[in-house]
């Protein structure tokens, strides 16, 4: 018995190791359920998605239901349950970019990396390619934003010869 | 415990005309997202670096500064130089060496640089003469692109926080209320309900707590000026929050900034942190017993949490889903406590009516909507930006005289206001008027102000359908008649697009819309199929010529798309037959090749291929 409880215990230690950088987070925003967004914003931007296992260890240190945390992850659209890209690239369909062609953008880039439908992530996980939302640089549709740079009034010439740039990179990163 | 500071306003202006005045000749380089994403930050810091080297040359001060957004994002890089009265245009980093030598040191203008009148041709200095400005009339934006919003004592120097200082001293919160009321403000977030009054509410209710809310999630795509003005004027909301947490007896705030804004949060940021430090915000504000803190709170990208109710879900930590109303949020609101909530837009409105008066701003808009309106001018035509005009100005006067007209030399077709929750304007509505009333009775919206145009190349159903995507994806899936009544309208709407509908179709369209208006709880679901029922309304042949013609008359519809060989050109290399991926050219060596349409996927791969251009898209 005595065992069983000092394994456990041995396990909890583990986790907290593990999820050092979450205890971290979590702390800052004092445990509140108010701060719950914010937590899972910052999880999301060390771990690049928010893993299960890391919701469930979040609602056990909160003190809420896991389904609360799971609930919020999903409702919003910035949060990804699944495994990012190391280059994100996002392609606004807001009505302005919208009207001026962000869709044949968004489809080059797609055949482009070799995504095949359903799928919004290459399988060696180097492009994750997705739509948007208005970024607020309409005037300058269609908008594409590569890991935070914003690139405007793109065509889909213009972004094959960028994307083209990054797949050399991420080639010589390998 | 942030330490006590006395401000005194009159002492705070005389040292910020200093600090402004001590700039020298200023170079504003415009940093709103738009420009930013030109390479604003790459030209700025090439100025950085030549400052000090005019600066000894000349014994002349030149600053660099980095504003927010001028409006005219379609010609940015902008670059104004007001001791010289002069703007450049499209200004890229490389030319930054040559601007300092020629213009900044000799007062010589560089050509190249200036804006050029598309019609006249005629190359343009003034920034007053160009008539994307001439035609409009800047108050909530009057500070954007003129001052840096990263330093308080540039806004301070416009008399930035005096009228908060004024209410402070003169005013009791019912005074407030009233000429907020007298002014006649009305929200600027898309329901147009009078500022002045949602105050009062919220005033009256006795509570031990209340909040003041900003919504800036700007929810609908194609519009920006919410952005705007964060980006460029972020202290003028401070102070209307301030005045209005005044007016309201409450002392914390919250700004709920959406998550795609990333430089407008970082900028509310720095303006709190400095207006704390000042003692504008934070205990005892001018001395007073008025107390005011403000927190930012980032959305995660959820369109419904810009709707009131879901917002302040959103504040709490939960999923962002609307409540019935009543009870209102001026009764319980945040945390079950009175909360006023307005736009930001709205609050930038607030400090120049205290200062300039209510009539003053009365002496802008029509009968009942009053005062100056920022609208984002996207799409087709030829200048897109963010503008701002008096309420009740004609939709013909912002495409035409602002907006220069249609790109490309294109026929206009429609306008789109309101966003999701709008509806489209046609030719007839040149004349319109833009305000709350004359939107309404045309079965469009002010809503949030995003003006997107669009040509005779818009598809006007596969745009009913795109905002129908947009707004299905957004229903929280609370209510039945939203989650399920948007989803059947939209497989409608993809049908209609995909050449497969039939014409009771429309009908059961216009049913669903109508349950789907009359049975949602919130102002998602209620306004959902506004842009369907416009467009069935104003372009009802081009739903037909989709349904009965078999065919999309502005040929975006892929459906429709005819991929065809003509035999006159075509000589038979078979080189189009051997790239189709899905074998649909017959055809021998040297004989008329033919496309078999029930086989073809319109991929275009043959287009390309064909060496005499034999081969064409069309409807
Ligand atoms: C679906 C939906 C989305 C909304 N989005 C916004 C928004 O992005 N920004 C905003 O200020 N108001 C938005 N509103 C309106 C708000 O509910 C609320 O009326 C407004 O913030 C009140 O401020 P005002 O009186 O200053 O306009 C939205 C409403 C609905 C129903
Ligand atoms: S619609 Fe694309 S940035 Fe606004």
């Amino acid at each position: 018995m005595v065992a069983e409880a000092k394994k456990n215990q041995e396990k909890i230690f583990e986790k907290h190791r593990k999820f050092c950088k979450v205890n971290e987070i979590v702390e800052k925003y004092k445990y509140e359920k108010q701060n719950l967004i914010a937590i899972l914003q910052e999880v999301q931007t060390e771990y690049r998605y928010l893993p299960e296992e890391i919701m469930t260890y979040i609602a056990t240190m909160m003190d809420i239901s896991p389904a609360a945390v799971y609930g919020v992850a999903t409702f919003y659209s910035q949060f990804s349950l699944d495994p990012k890209g190391k280059y994100e690239i996002k392609v606004c369909d807001g009505t302005a970019c919208h009207v001026r062609g962000s869709m044949p953008v968004y489809n080059a880039i797609r055949e482009k990396v070799g995504l095949q439908e359903g799928k919004f992530t290459t399988d060696d996980l180097q492009f994750t390619v997705e739509t948007v939302r208005c970024l607020g640089a309409c005037a300058l549709a269609p908008v594409v934003v590569i890991n935070g740079k914003v690139y405007s009034k793109m065509t889909a010439d213009a972004v094959k010869i960028i994307v083209d740039e990054l797949l050399k990179r991420s080639e010589n990163d390998n | 415990m942030t330490e006590m500071v006395k401000a005194d306003i009159k002492k705070e202006l005389e040292k910020a005309a200093q600090y402004v005045k001590n700039t020298g000749m200023r170079v504003l380089v415009c940093s709103g997202t738009g420009c930013v994403a030109n390479g604003a930050f790459d030209i700025y810091d090439q100025f950085l670096k030549h400052d000090t080297d005019v600066m000894f040359k000349k014994e002349k001060k030149v600053s660099s500064i980095k504003t927010g957004c001028r409006g005219f994002c379609e010609q940015g890089v902008f670059v104004a130089v007001p001791d010289l009265d002069l703007v450049y245009v499209k200004v890229k980093p490389e030319d930054v060496p040559e601007i300092i030598e020629k213009t900044l040191q000799n007062g010589e203008i560089i050509e190249r640089l200036l804006y050029e009148d598309p019609v006249t041709g005629q190359k343009i200095q003034k920034e007053n003469d160009i008539n994307f400005y001439k035609n409009q009339t800047k108050a909530a934006l009057a500070n954007c692109g003129n001052i840096d919003p990263e330093s308080i004592d540039e806004y301070v120097a416009t008399g930035g926080y005096e009228a908060l200082d004024h209410v402070i001293k003169n005013y009791t919160p019912e005074q407030v209320c009233k000429e907020v009321e007298d002014s006649g403000l009305r929200g600027r977030g898309g329901g147009g309900f009078p500022t002045g009054k949602k105050w009062n509410f919220v005033r009256i209710n006795e509570a031990d707590q209340k909040y003041v809310i900003c919504n800036a999630d700007e929810g609908d795509p194609g519009a920006f000026m919410d952005c705007g003005i964060m980006e460029g004027d972020p202290h003028k909301l401070l102070e209307g929050m301030a005045i209005a947490a005044y007016g309201t007896g409450s002392d914390f705030g919250y700004i709920y900034v959406r998550a795609e804004y990333p430089l407008a949060v970082k900028r509310l940021r720095i303006a709190i942190e400095e207006a704390t430090k000042r003692g504008f915000l934070g205990e005892s504000i001018f001395g007073s017993d008025f107390s005011f803190k403000i927190k930012i709170k980032e959305g995660a990208g959820a369109f419904v949490c810009g709707e009131e109710t879901a917002l302040i879900a959103s504040i709490e930590g939960d999923r962002g889903m609307p409540m019935p109303k009543p009870p209102f949020p001026a009764n319980e609101g945040l945390f079950g406590k009175p909360t006023l909530i307005n736009n930001v837009e709205t609050f930038a409105n607030v400090a120049l009516i205290i200062k300039k008066g209510a009539d003053w701003f009365k002496g802008f808009g029509t009968e009942t909507s009053k005062g100056t309106k920022t609208f984002a001018l996207t799409g087709e035509v030829n200048n897109t930006g963010l503008i701002e005009v008096p309420l009740g100005t004609k939709l013909k006067e912002i495409v035409y005289d602002i907006g220069g007209g249609i790109r490309n030399n294109k026929k206009f077709k429609a306008v789109q206001i309101g966003g999701p929750s709008g509806g489209c304007l046609t030719e007839e509505h040149l004349d319109l008027p833009l305000d709350y009333e004359s939107l309404k009775s045309v079965g469009a919206m002010v809503g949030s102000g995003g003006l997107v145009v669009m040509n005779e190349d818009t598809c006007i159903v596969e745009v009913a359908r795109f905002f129908l995507q947009f707004t299905q994806n957004e229903s929280c899936g609370k209510c039945i008649p939203c989650r399920e009544g948007t989803k059947q309208m939209l497989h409608i709407l993809e049908k209609v697009v995909a050449g497969k509908a039939e014409l009771k179709d429309i009908e059961t369209l216009t049913e669903l819309a109508e349950v789907v208006r009359l049975g949602s709880l919130c102002g998602l679901g209620k306004t959902a199929p506004n842009p369907v029922l416009s467009t069935l309304k104003y372009f009802k042949d081009e739903y037909m010529a989709h349904i009965a013609e078999n065919r999309c008359p502005a040929g975006v519809c892929e459906a429709f798309k005819l991929i065809k060989i003509n035999p006159d050109k075509c000589i038979g290399c078979t080189k189009c037959a051997k790239v189709c991926p899905v074998n649909a050219i017959d055809g021998k060596v040297k004989e008329k090749h033919v496309i078999n349409q029930e086989k073809c996927i319109k991929c275009g791969a043959c287009l390309t291929s064909c060496p005499v251009n034999a081969i064409t898209e069309g409807n």
